[in-house]
């Protein structure tokens, strides 16, 4: 029976692999990727299927890849949950074949499916993932994304450049993975830069109130205070402070958590004078930018976000290793997209040899005026 | 710095009282643990952003409108969830269990409906702030203060001196008592359930306006520190939860402000567990609201 059930698999196998050889270069070539494109987080998966198709448009338009095959993309919904995303890299490795998969697009579901893709020897490439150790999983997992210690550390040196920081006090989130690698890495570069720390202080991801622990860095009298929380806290202390009559020379200086036009909305004039590193910046002024953020305007009807941007870049990455590779396989274009060095929206790209992004010259440090966010002059 | 730290103390004490005082009349004389509590806080702050942001009350007028309607969303999910369990006489235990599951019913029915980002008031609808000797406090923290110390004044007046509070006492001391005595049962859990939804709500309202954080899951946050103080205060004690809400309030903040303020939350449990070993009747050993 069992030996039956195996001779019946292999002739399917063969039949498919059969059907893959017949059809080259004609077929698309058909990725896969996993977003979650409902619930509370597609607020960022939706922007990245965007992100997605808007580069889909433009490579088939410029002639597809491999010598003229059309690319395409099978999207997956997480909706933001690790099994559903386990079930839908399964599908789209067991079922569809794809030979590279995109997202997913939280570092958990990550954490979740690299290891599933990572086994059966597909490459997987995050677009949104900053987490540490993302591509630690194994040597199938890449991501396009500037981790957290890429990033805050030019912010801080950009602050210590203009303003002349000398001595800050630390704020972070204690119960948040997210938040905690956060001030981990802010305490890294705070250390190197060679700017001293007054004091460190925490707060729990749901408190609401920081009164104590501002009251306590307002009499220690920093130059700035460096904040590690997602963007709900971020207003709340912005908000505290600014009640309690911090000076506006004293700079906030915040983590990704703080990178949300929410951070305006909610804190309003608060929030001025906050200084936060990005990858991507909708106002960046170079012509790729600016076409990215026209086209995306008129295909979607609302501006693009830094996911939008991260994920545009990244299928125009796959598609120079689809053509390096020469063939829709896994394993070569594991090879291929190692190599791959580019210019995107985002700035420079090439990979490092851990396969995460080598190049963090395109991050710009932003600084909220009126209630949103601008370069840094 | 101490004279301020001893103010961020006492208004968020404040706050924990008034988000406690309702919790503390509905758990001590209906002796239900209705974990619903929490929605009512985040429904009432909703309502009034609403009533503000699209209709354009004032405060004054969004205040008071957001707590009578959520004291009547009170009622009808008391009467829903519980009505059925107190004529079976069903043990503690069973409307807990019950509240539990409504409550995470509500809150992912707010959660779809309204998302989980946070919202706030518009800036200077409480405005101005005063300040002495280096000491500042604003417009909605004297709100805060101000409305807590009337609200329990005015609910142990309405215990104490009141028919209606007498009726509601007899009901928390025996129920099968107060029915032969004459009191309508049905009527008087509907007004104790109405009076703690409009003060969570209330709460809700003014806690939403000093942190400017409201999103539906507000109340859940709340709970914990609800519990804490509701437990130090004596269950059912409504002066014991003022006093409790502001000692922990300020245990917090001078623990963040001069030990560590990672060890500020802890400081509530630490508050607790020393209270039910020494005096597991709240701090001060008046069981409930029978002698409210």
């Amino acid at each position: 029976m069992i030996g039956y059930a195996r001779a019946a698999l292999a002739a399917l196998a063969l039949l498919s692999a059969g059907s893959t050889a017949r059809a080259q270069n004609s077929e698309p070539v058909t990725l896969g990727a996993i977003e979650v494109l409902t619930g509370p987080a597609s607020r960022y998966g939706i922007p990245i299927k965007n992100g997605f198709e808007l580069a889909l448009d433009d490579i088939n338009a410029a002639g597809g890849v491999i010598g003229g095959r059309k690319l395409a993309i099978e999207f997956q919904d997480s909706a933001g949950t690790k099994e559903q995303a386990v079930n839908a890299a399964r599908g789209l490795i067991g079922r569809d074949r794809v030979p590279l998969i995109l997202g997913p697009t939280l570092s958990t579901e990550m954490f979740a499916v690299g290891p599933v893709a990572n086994e059966r020897r597909i490459p997987i490439l995050g677009t949104s993932t900053t987490a540490n150790g993302i591509t630690a999983i194994g040597p199938y997992v890449f991501r396009t994304s500037l981790p957290e210690a890429d990033v805050v550390p030019v912010t801080l040196e950009a602050a210590q450049r203009k303003f002349g920081i000398k001595k800050v006090a630390v704020l972070y989130g204690n119960d948040d993975a997210f938040t905690k690698s956060g001030w981990e890495v802010m305490k890294v570069a705070l250390e190197k830069l060679g700017i001293e720390t007054v004091a460190t202080e925490s707060f729990g991801a749901k408190d609401t109130d920081f009164s104590a622990q501002l009251t306590k860095i307002k009499s220690l009298d920093p130059d700035a205070v460096v904040v590690s929380a997602l963007v709900e806290a971020a207003s709340g202390i912005l908000l505290e402070a600014r009640a309690q009559g911090f000076s506006p020379h004293i700079r906030f200086i915040g983590g990704n958590g703080f990178n949300s036009p929410t951070l305006g909305e909610i804190a309003g004039e608060a929030a001025d004078g906050t200084l936060v590193g990005s990858p991507w910046f909708i106002g960046k002024a170079d012509p790729a930018n600016q076409k990215f953020v026209a086209e995306y305007r008129t295909k979607f009807k609302q501006d693009p976000d830094q996911f939008a941007a991260q994920a545009y870049d990244a299928l125009h990455i796959v598609a120079l290793a689809l053509d390096a590779a020469g063939a829709a396989d896994p394993e070569k274009l594991a090879t291929s997209l190692i190599a791959v060095k580019t210019t995107g929206v985002t700035g420079p790209f090439a990979f490092a040899p851990s396969r995460d992004p080598a190049d963090n010259s395109g991050v710009v440090v932003l600084e909220m005026k009126g209630g949103r966010f601008r370069i840094l002059e | 710095m101490l004279g301020q730290q001893l103010v961020n103390g006492f208004v968020a004490g404040a706050t924990y009282a008034l988000f406690a005082l309702g919790f503390t009349l509905m758990f001590g004389v209906l002796r239900v643990i209705n974990l619903t509590y929490g929605v009512y806080f985040s429904a009432g702050a909703f309502l009034a952003l609403a009533l503000v942001r699209n209709v354009g009350f004032g405060l004054g007028l969004a205040l008071p409108a957001a707590a009578i309607a959520t004291g009547g969303l009170a009622v009808l999910i008391d009467a829903l969830l519980l009505t059925r369990l107190r004529r079976a006489k069903a043990p503690e235990l069973a409307s807990l269990m019950v509240t539990l599951g409504a409550t995470l019913l509500l809150y992912a029915v707010l959660t779809a409906w309204l998302g989980t980002e946070i919202r706030r008031f518009p800036p200077g609808l409480v405005g101005g702030a005063v300040e002495f000797g280096g000491i500042r406090i604003s417009g909605a923290q004297a709100l805060i203060i101000v409305t807590t110390f009337v609200l329990v004044a005015g609910l142990l007046t309405l215990l104490r001196r009141t028919r209606l509070g007498l009726a509601i006492r007899a009901l928390a001391e025996n129920p099968e008592a107060a029915q032969l005595m004459g009191v309508d049962a049905g009527r008087t859990v509907a007004f104790v359930s109405f009076a703690s939804g409009a003060l969570g709500a209330a709460a809700g309202v003014l806690i939403g306006l000093e942190y400017n954080a409201i999103q539906p899951y507000m109340g859940e946050a709340m709970m914990l520190k609800g519990f804490a103080v509701i437990i130090i205060g004596g269950l059912g004690d409504i002066g014991g939860a003022l006093i409790a809400g502001l000692l922990l309030g300020m245990a917090e903040a001078l623990t963040a402000g001069y030990l560590a303020s990672t060890l500020k939350d802890a400081v509530g449990f630490v508050l607790l567990v020393l209270t039910l070993w020494v005096r597991p009747d709240g701090l001060f050993g008046r069981a409930s609201a029978r002698r409210a």
